[in-house]
C-alpha cells in the first residue's frame, strides 16, 4: 500500500514533463490537460495496489496517451481528430521511451514559449505557467493570485482556446525572434516571483510559495538555456532577493527595513547559490537589466552596502532599462552615498503620471526627514500611508510619521 | 491555417489625397501586397467609411442608416486574407503593413468548419 499523499507527490512531480511532451504528440493543450488528468486518476488506483512505478514519469505519459486515444475515439469525425489519432496509436506501438531526455526538454522549451506567448494576456500568461509549468491546481493558481477559482479557470479555459483555435505555434521561436520572446518570458517569471515578493495587496506582506515556484522555473528556463546570460541573472536576482524574505518581517508581522534586518534569518544556501550564478552570468560579458538588479542585490547582501556602487549601477540600470521605479531606487542609493537624493527624485515628483505611486512618496518623506524638513515629511507620510495597500507596510509607515513629533 | 488582416487607421492620420506623401503610401502598400503575393488568398481596400451604409433588420423592417456600424476614429481601411503555418507567421505579416505604424492591424483566425467524415 501506497499512500495517496506519497502518490500525489510522485505524480504532481512529474506531471508538467509530461504534459509538455503529450501537447505536442496530442497536438491540442484541452486534450492533453484531460488525458493527464484521466491519468492521474489511473495511477491512484494501480499505484496504491502495487506501489509508485521506478519511472513514474514513464508510466504517467503511456497512460495518457491512451485516455487521449480513447477520447479522440469518442470524438470522430473531425479531421484534425483522425490525424491525432493517427499518430498516437503509432506512437503507442513502438516500444521507444516515452521520457527521452533531449525530447523531453525541447518539449518544456516550448511549452514555455507557448504559455508565455505575447498574443496571450499577461494574466493568461502567468496563470498558464503556473498551472501547466509549476504544475500547480487551478485552486492554488486561483489562490496566489488572489482571483476566485472560477475566474481563474474561465481565464485559463479561454487562454487554452486561443492558443487552438489561433494557431498559436508550439515550438521554440526561430533565432532571429528568440532573444525577445526569451525576454517576455523572464518578464513573466519575474512577475510570479513579484506577485509572491511583494502582495499588493492582503496582509501577508510575503505569499513564499510564489517565490519558490518563479526560482523553480527560474532553474528549469537555466537549465533549458544554458548559454543565456540573462536567464542566469535572473535566476540570480530571485535567489538574492528570496534570500532575505525571511527577515523582511518580524515574529509579530511588522515590516523590517533593510538595514535593520537579522542577518542571521538570511538564508545562507540561497545567498550562496545567488552569488554563483550571478558570477556566472557576468562571466559571459553581456550584461543586462537583470545581471545588474542581481548585482545590486549582491551589494546589499555584503556585510556594509556599497552605496556609491550601488548609485552607480542604478545609472547604468538607468540606461539600459530606465524606468521611474529605477530612478526612485537610484535617488534612494544616492542619498545613503552621501549625495542629493532630492535633486534626483525632483523630476519625478513633478510627472502627473507617478503622482499616486506609493513608494515615490514613502522615500520623499524619508529624505525630508534626513534633511530636517518635518512639516515637509509629516506631508509626504500622510501621502503615502493613504496610497498603501499593504496593512504591514501601512503600519510601518505610521510608525515613522509618528517619530517625527519625538 | 487561414487569417484575416483587417487594416485600420485613422484618415486624418495619413496623408491628404493627392500629395507626393499619397503616392509614396500606395506604392508602400503595392510593394506589401506583391511581397505578400504568395500566401494571399483575397485582399482589397475599401473605400472611405462616408461610403458606407448600415443595413438592420428590425421586426420585419429594413433600417438603413448613413455610414459605418460603429463610429470610431480608426476605421476599417481594407483586409487581406493569407493562409500561412500558425499565428507568429501572420504576426510577422501583419507588422509589415505600412499602416502598423500609424494605425492597427488585426490578426483574426478565419473559423474552420468541421467537415462531415
Amino acid at each position: 500500500m501506497t499512500s495517496d499523499h506519497a502518490i500525489e507527490a510522485a505524480f504532481r512531480e512529474e506531471a508538467p514533463a509530461v504534459l509538455a511532451t503529450l501537447i505536442r504528440q496530442v497536438g491540442d493543450f484541452g486534450l492533453a490537460e484531460d488525458a493527464l488528468q484521466d491519468a492521474f486518476a489511473a495511477a491512484v488506483a494501480s499505484w496504491r495496489r502495487d506501489g509508485i512505478p521506478e519511472r513514474p514519469g514513464a508510466w504517467i505519459t503511456t497512460i495518457a496517451r491512451r485516455r487521449a486515444i480513447d477520447r479522440l475515439r469518442r470524438e470522430r469525425g473531425q479531421a484534425d481528430r483522425i490525424a491525432a489519432l493517427q499518430r498516437l496509436s503509432e506512437l503507442d506501438t513502438r516500444d521507444d521511451d516515452p521520457m527521452d531526455a533531449p525530447a523531453v526538454t525541447d518539449d518544456q522549451l516550448r511549452l514555455i514559449f507557448t504559455c508565455c506567448h505575447p498574443a496571450l494576456a499577461m494574466e493568461a500568461r502567468v496563470g498558464l505557467t503556473l498551472r501547466a509549468l509549476g504544475g500547480l491546481t487551478t485552486a492554488e493558481v486561483a489562490r496566489a493570485l488572489l482571483v476566485s477559482e472560477a475566474a481563474m479557470a474561465r481565464r485559463l479555459t479561454r487562454a487554452k482556446q486561443k492558443i487552438a483555435a489561433a494557431g498559436i505555434p508550439y515550438r521554440v521561436p526561430d533565432h532571429d525572434e528568440l532573444p525577445e520572446r526569451l525576454r517576455g518570458v523572464l518578464a513573466v517569471v519575474y512577475l510570479v516571483f513579484n506577485e509572491g515578493y511583494a502582495a499588493a495587496s492582503g496582509d501577508r506582506l510575503v505569499r513564499g510559495e510564489l517565490c519558490g515556484e518563479a526560482i523553480r522555473l527560474g532553474r528549469l528556463l537555466v537549465r533549458l538555456m544554458p548559454d543565456d546570460a540573462e536567464t542566469e541573472g535572473l535566476l540570480a536576482l530571485m535567489l538574492l532577493q528570496d534570500a532575505r524574505r525571511g527577515a523582511r518581517v518580524d515574529d509579530h508581522g511588522a515590516y523590517v527595513p533593510l538595514d535593520a534586518q537579522d542577518r542571521s534569518r538570511w538564508d545562507a544556501g540561497r545567498l550562496a547559490e545567488g552569488r554563483t550564478a550571478l558570477d556566472r552570468a557576468l562571466s559571459r560579458g553581456t550584461p543586462g537589466p537583470y545581471q545588474l538588479q542581481a548585482a545590486i542585490a549582491a551589494l546589499h547582501c555584503a556585510d556594509t552596502a556599497d552605496w556609491p556602487q550601488i548609485a552607480a549601477l542604478y545609472g547604468e540600470l538607468a540606461r539600459v532599462a530606465p524606468s521611474p521605479v529605477v530612478e526612485l531606487n537610484r535617488a534612494v542609493a544616492v542619498m545613503f552615498a552621501g549625495g542629493d537624493g532630492l535633486a534626483v527624485l525632483a523630476p519625478l515628483l513633478a510627472d502627473a503620471r507617478l503622482a499616486d505611486y506609493q513608494p515615490l512618496h514613502a522615500a520623499h518623506a524619508e529624505m525630508l526627514r534626513r534633511a530636517g524638513d518635518r512639516v515637509g515629511a509629516d506631508i509626504a507620510y500622510a501621502r503615502a500611508i493613504t496610497l498603501s495597500g499593504n496593512a504591514v507596510e501601512r503600519a510601518e509607515l505610521e510608525r515613522r510619521r509618528a517619530a517625527l513629533a519625538t | 491555417m487561414q487569417y484575416m488582416l483587417l487594416i485600420y487607421g485613422d484618415p486624418a492620420a495619413g496623408p491628404a489625397p493627392d500629395s507626393p506623401e499619397a503616392a509614396a503610401e500606395f506604392g508602400r502598400w503595392m510593394a506589401y501586397s506583391q511581397e505578400m503575393a504568395e500566401v494571399t488568398v483575397a485582399g482589397a481596400p475599401l473605400e472611405p467609411v462616408p461610403t458606407a451604409t448600415t443595413v438592420r433588420l428590425r421586426d420585419g423592417e429594413t433600417l438603413l442608416s448613413d455610414g459605418p456600424f460603429a463610429e470610431t476614429k480608426e476605421h476599417l481601411g481594407g483586409y487581406y486574407i493569407i493562409d500561412v503555418p500558425d499565428l507568429d507567421t501572420a504576426l510577422a505579416w501583419a507588422a509589415k503593413a505600412p499602416n502598423a505604424s500609424y494605425g492597427s492591424v488585426e490578426v483574426r483566425p478565419v473559423m474552420q468548419i468541421p467537415m462531415e467524415a
